[in-house]
């Protein structure tokens, strides 16, 4: 097991860069902890297949270094850096059995038979293919196959780091509970560094103990999913995890007002004063309807029943605002204003998250 | 329109695929089919597309009975889970092709492209290629397609599978209004509860090749005729605890005894199967009659804004779904309530006997 530190890191896939905006990585300084689990989130072009590639050293990157425990390793091929990789597809030797696809990282190294034994009945009862040990792996299905590939990666124990890139795209939707559930305690059990890539927000915030939020080329927070459900760092992180995502107005802010379309809002702590674009960022789980005079003046549009709640889509000077209701929540005609829960709300500036003061 | 199964089965190397199924759709209406995998959703869309021929049964469109007429002689549209679109052509010319094929008029085909390109937003992208395209554009471009072709029957199979999930909310929210416009019969195949509930319209619940209820979406939901039907339509599945009641005392699974409560007073002396939904189960008490389980954490799981809480209720897997992101600690006691109001009374093979007092009301 390893830390891994990413020191001064950028790429860009260009031969001369010149401006930001060409780089598809941009500078990157990091240590990732010994032993901890991370997930990679963002959408495809965010840049963090690059970061991956280049932790594995299937990538060169145009600026930096990288360390594994302070040994500089930037310019190691991938077989010297001591790494298992699971991709999006699987990659299995049709022609070996389950059992020996599953034992050849470790003969390759010459472990002894015994142990060989012993670690692939383990790692076959977590992937649930006892059964199957003594069958070729031609003919199986993809899910199958692939949890050979996530067997095989995580059955070497002296890896400096255990890296996933998608790994459940082909799985059936119902072995996916299961599969990044395993992963977790699997996780708890050995401690190995994981870097886990996924668009997926559910298999992220499931799986790590720290997710790291990517978007056009640069890291826009690192947080537990407790961080990045409550205060977003940045209005991407808003929009992009939870369903519906984060509402965002533009707003002025004055000390501890705000004031969106020529209405008052208080925001429970005090900011100083701010530069750039504000907006005021509020998930739709702090925001409720209501009537009378107090809150936002909105219009209903719409209301999806989606069974364990509702979703009520306002209109606010031609803006969405989205709203959760509780399932048996009555919404009447009348209800013609939305007010929001002061500590749910988030200030920022430039689409970056502004703390309050004395916070 | 109408489109009527009458008997209609469907085997297959001796695998019973789809048991004998009536079904009567009609025009203008939205129709989800929801299972999970390998319910037979596929099979049953095959069989109205005319793709495969049934082993028993009619199929009867408009009144007139094309059971054999093959699919190019139907007004079918069918759109897949994989973005099916050609390749080397341009955005327009594939909305385009299946109204060419019809051999409709340039104008015709130009005003009809343009109006399906603004609903599905491709208006800026119609002279790019399809690989130009992001995969939620991909599909819209397939939707776009199916649309111009103004069938009498458009079936949709999972086409929101292979999005990622934030495309998914957008189109979920889209394709309502889309077919609001048109005025055939819609048939949508998905797997996800809460996109049959978005879609709205009715709902046929199919487990293992057979539909176990065909209603309102909304009714399905809050009133499933069997524990099979409240299964398939609950994400995770509901939760269930066999109560034996006997006068005024319910015996629960566990040995432990509460005073008869809610529906459980309007039914005779018996053994029962009780059921309620992840999302009912709290956190914290929250009504003075509300029942109390002790359990262990086994794990959980975080969507972005809520969380799946998987416990251990002596010996039995119970799943509940909270709001928010918590912080819970894995393999610690944690106790939660339920009020009476949401749990549905099923016999013990699975019919409804009382549904949860809450959805009878609604």
């Amino acid at each position: 097991m390893a830390k891994i530190t990413l020191d001064n890191l950028a790429h860009s896939y260009l031969p001369n860069p010149t401006s930001e905006d060409d780089f598809a990585l941009k500078e990157l300084n990091h240590d990732w902890v010994d032993g901890e689990a991370y997930a990679l989130l963002g959408a495809s072009g965010c840049g963090k297949s690059t970061l991956l590639n280049i932790i594995s050293g299937l990538l060169h990157p145009s600026q930096g270094r990288i360390l594994f425990n302070d040994r500089d390793v930037t310019n190691d091929p991938t077989t010297k850096r001591n790494i298992a990789q699971v991709f999006q597809f699987p990659v299995v030797y049709d022609t070996m059995t389950v059992r020996d696809n599953l034992a050849f990282p470790l003969r390759n190294r010459g472990a002894d038979a015994a142990y060989v034994a012993q670690r692939v009945q383990q790692i076959a009862g977590m992937i649930g293919m006892e059964d199957m040990l003594n069958r070729k792996a031609r003919g199986l299905t993809a899910d199958a196959k692939q949890k050979i590939s996530l067997g095989r990666g995580m059955v070497r124990e002296d890896v400096n780091a255990l890296l996933f890139d998608e790994p459940l795209t082909v799985i059936d939707p119902h072995m996916k509970w299961e599969l990044r559930t395993q992963l977790k305690s699997l996780h708890h059990e050995f401690g190995h560094t994981m870097i886990y890539v996924t668009h997926d927000q559910t298999e992220a915030l499931t799986f790590a103990d720290k997710v790291v939020v990517m978007y056009d080329g640069r890291v826009v927070q690192m947080g537990t999913p407790q961080e990045l459900f409550e205060t977003p760092q940045h209005t991407f992180v808003g929009y992009f995890i939870g369903s519906p995502g984060m509402n965002v107005l533009d707003a002025t802010v004055t000390g501890d007002k705000a004031v969106i379309g020529g209405h008052e809002i208080a925001l429970g702590h005090g900011f100083a004063p701010l530069d750039g674009k504000v907006e005021l960022g509020v998930r739709p789980e702090f925001t409720r309807l209501a009537t009378g005079e107090a809150g936002l003046p909105v219009t209903i549009k719409r209301i999806e029943d989606v069974g364990r709640h509702k979703i009520v889509r306002a209109d606010f000077n031609g803006n969405e605002i989205n709203v959760i209701a509780e399932e048996g929540a009555e919404i009447s005609p009348d209800m013609n204003r939305i007010v929001f829960d002061p500590a749910g709300v988030n200030v920022y500036a430039n689409s970056w998250r502004v703390a309050p003061q004395g916070a | 329109m109408s489109l009527v199964l009458q008997g209609v089965s469907k085997v297959v190397n001796g695998q019973t695929h789809i048991h004998p199924t009536d079904l009567e759709l009609q025009s203008g209406t939205m129709n989800v089919l929801l299972g999970p995998t390998s319910a037979g959703k596929t099979s049953l869309m095959r069989l109205m597309a005319g793709l495969d021929v049934p082993n028993t049964g009619k199929v009867i469109w408009n009144g007139e009975d094309v059971t054999g007429m093959r699919v190019q002689d139907r007004g079918v549209a069918m759109v897949y889970q994989q973005f099916i679109n050609y390749p080397s052509m341009t955005v327009y010319n594939n909305i385009a092709s299946p109204m060419r094929l019809l051999g409709k008029s340039k104008d015709e085909i130009d005003s009809a492209v343009r109006k399906a390109a603004d609903l599905m937003q491709l208006t800026p992208m119609l002279d790019r290629k399809p690989l130009e395209l992001s995969g939620g554009q991909q599909q819209r471009c397939a939707l776009a397609r199916a649309l111009v072709k103004d069938a009498g029957l458009v079936l949709l199979d999972e086409p929101l599978a292979n999005l990622d999930y934030k495309l998914r909310e957008e189109l979920r929210a889209e394709i309502p209004k889309i077919f609001e416009e048109a005025g055939s019969i819609f048939v949508y195949a998905t797997t996800e509860p809460e996109e049959a509930l978005l879609l709205g319209g009715h709902t046929a619940t199919l487990w293992e090749g057979r539909i176990t209820q065909f209603g309102l979406t909304p009714v399905v939901y809050r009133q499933p005729v069997d524990a099979t039907t409240a299964r398939v339509f609950s994400d995770p599945p509901m939760n269930f605890l066999n109560i034996t009641k006997a006068g005024d005392t319910l015996t629960f699974g566990d040995g432990n005894t509460v005073a008869t409560f809610g529906n459980f007073k309007t039914v005779a002396d018996g053994s029962y199967v009780a059921g309620f939904r992840p999302n009912h189960l709290e956190l914290s008490k929250q009504s003075d009659d509300a029942l109390e389980f002790a359990g262990k954490l086994n794990v959980t799981e975080i969507t972005g804004s809520e969380t799946f809480i998987h416990l251990d209720h002596h010996g039995e897997n119970w799943v509940g779904l909270v709001h928010g992101v918590k912080d819970l600690k894995i393999g610690a006691p944690l106790n939660v309530y339920l009020d009476p109001t949401h749990v549905y009374i099923f016999a013990e093979d699975g019919t409804s006997v009382a549904p949860a007092s809450y959805a009878a009301a609604a």
